[in-house]
């Protein structure tokens, strides 16, 4: 579908409405950490960069320092998906600090 | 092992349930996707948990279209980007099994009809999970809603799944998919083959409910791979008039351990269970004859 706009019509136009909403996207978000009851813990010796904590976080707080995967516990809810698909269980539970 | 996806993540600080199969869809597509998609959301758990204004969770541009309107909204954005010269920038609609099998479908038949030239994500938590676990018709036999409850004569929904899937193939659609949040390589190869192919495009993509099945929220992904691999959500693809299997049943033993082992199935009995297999048995025997089946 392509549209056709009228020449000469006044105040019409693509450039005649608005760009966006009152803040450009990914302004602004509060962590949720609050939410967490557990806090995961990574083993590093027996980690083996595999990525898959990485890409099955629903909330994307793992991030991958080339194979090493750091979780941001800001916005990590303690959802437990990472410790279940591991490969080699070097992710673990623990009590909250 | 990254998988070429996006490092950035386009889909931060939203406030679904920890373990949430919806949210792991939405931030796959849109990381495979890249930034330069708009991403359209009807009313439903992604938009619920994604726009808490000022909150803007989306990373890419996104908009909250009408309950039954994602699809047509997206022709609507794909319109006027076009209208504004943008060149090279994907269009894609993330709408629950509600809002795509139910409230939304007429306005995705509409646009397939159209052949607009977007990618219509369907992810499919098998109820209206945002409000409170409602019956869509996208809910599988047995399983107990907030609108059919488990009781002593009546066990939990009366009605089978819709086969969402064959109705959008049904239009000659140009792509067509369905996938799991238990199994993301595959899911992600789908979203960029459909990336890749102009006209309408429809994926339709499992995303357990911890809250509303009534598992563990670390079971999401095991639970979404348990599906495809007990035959009960056959993955595949339908292109140029062709239905082809993605992955074959493994484990077709394992379907009662999967149905009961979930808070919402409990109640059924074995004869419930029975029927469910059967249902299964039947649909594999139909896939068996008529696609195209890996090693067959």
């Amino acid at each position: 579908m392509n549209p056709t706009i009228r020449d000469g019509f006044p105040g019409w136009g693509p450039t005649g409405f608005p760009e966006s909403t009152a803040y450009g996207a990914g302004f602004l978000t509060t962590d949720n950490a609050g939410w967490r009851e557990r806090d995961p813990a990574i083993d590093l010796g027996r980690c083996i960069g595999c990525s898959r904590c990485y890409l099955y976080c629903p909330d994307g707080a793992v991030r991958m320092e080339g194979r090493r995967p750091e979780i941001d516990l800001r916005f990590c809810k303690g959802c437990g998906i990472c410790v279940r698909i591991c490969p080699k269980d070097a992710i673990a539970m623990e009590a909250r600090q | 092992m990254t998988r070429d996806l996006s490092e950035q993540e386009f889909f931060l600080g939203h406030k679904a349930c920890a373990g949430c199969g919806g949210s792991l869809a939405v931030r796959i597509a849109l990381k495979a996707l890249g930034e330069r998609t708009v991403a359209v959301l009807p009313a439903g758990c992604m938009s619920a948990v994604g726009f808490n204004f000022p909150q803007l969770c989306f990373g890419n541009n996104a908009i909250i279209s009408t309950f039954a309107g994602t699809a047509s909204m997206m022709t609507g954005v794909l319109a006027g980007l076009r209208a504004r010269g943008e060149e090279d920038f994907t269009v894609v609609g993330f709408a629950g099994d509600g809002g795509t099998a139910d409230i939304g479908i007429q306005a995705l038949s509409g646009a397939i009809d159209r052949n607009d030239d977007v990618i219509y994500i369907c992810y499919d938590n098998e109820a209206y999970m945002n409000t409170g676990t409602q019956k869509s018709s996208l809910t599988p036999f047995g399983a107990s809603t907030t609108t059919t409850p488990a009781g002593r004569v009546i066990r939990g929904n009366t009605s089978e799944k819709k086969d969402m899937f064959g109705i959008v193939a049904a239009h000659g659609i140009p792509y067509a998919a369905t996938a799991s949040v238990g199994y993301l390589d595959d899911y992600i190869r789908k979203v960029r083959t459909a990336a890749s192919i102009r006209g309408t495009k429809y994926i339709h993509v499992l995303a357990p409910c911890p809250t509303g099945w009534g598992v563990g929220t670390d079971a999401t992904v095991d639970y979404a791979r348990r599906a495809v691999d007990c035959g009960l959500w056959p993955l595949a693809e339908f292109r140029d008039g062709e239905f082809s299997l993605s992955r074959d049943m493994t484990d077709p033993g394992a379907l009662p351990e999967y149905v009961r082992s979930q808070r919402r199935f409990r109640h059924l009995t074995d004869a419930d269970v029975e029927h469910i297999a059967l249902a299964r048995d039947r649909r594999w025997e139909q896939i068996r004859r008529d696609w195209t089946v890996p090693g067959a």
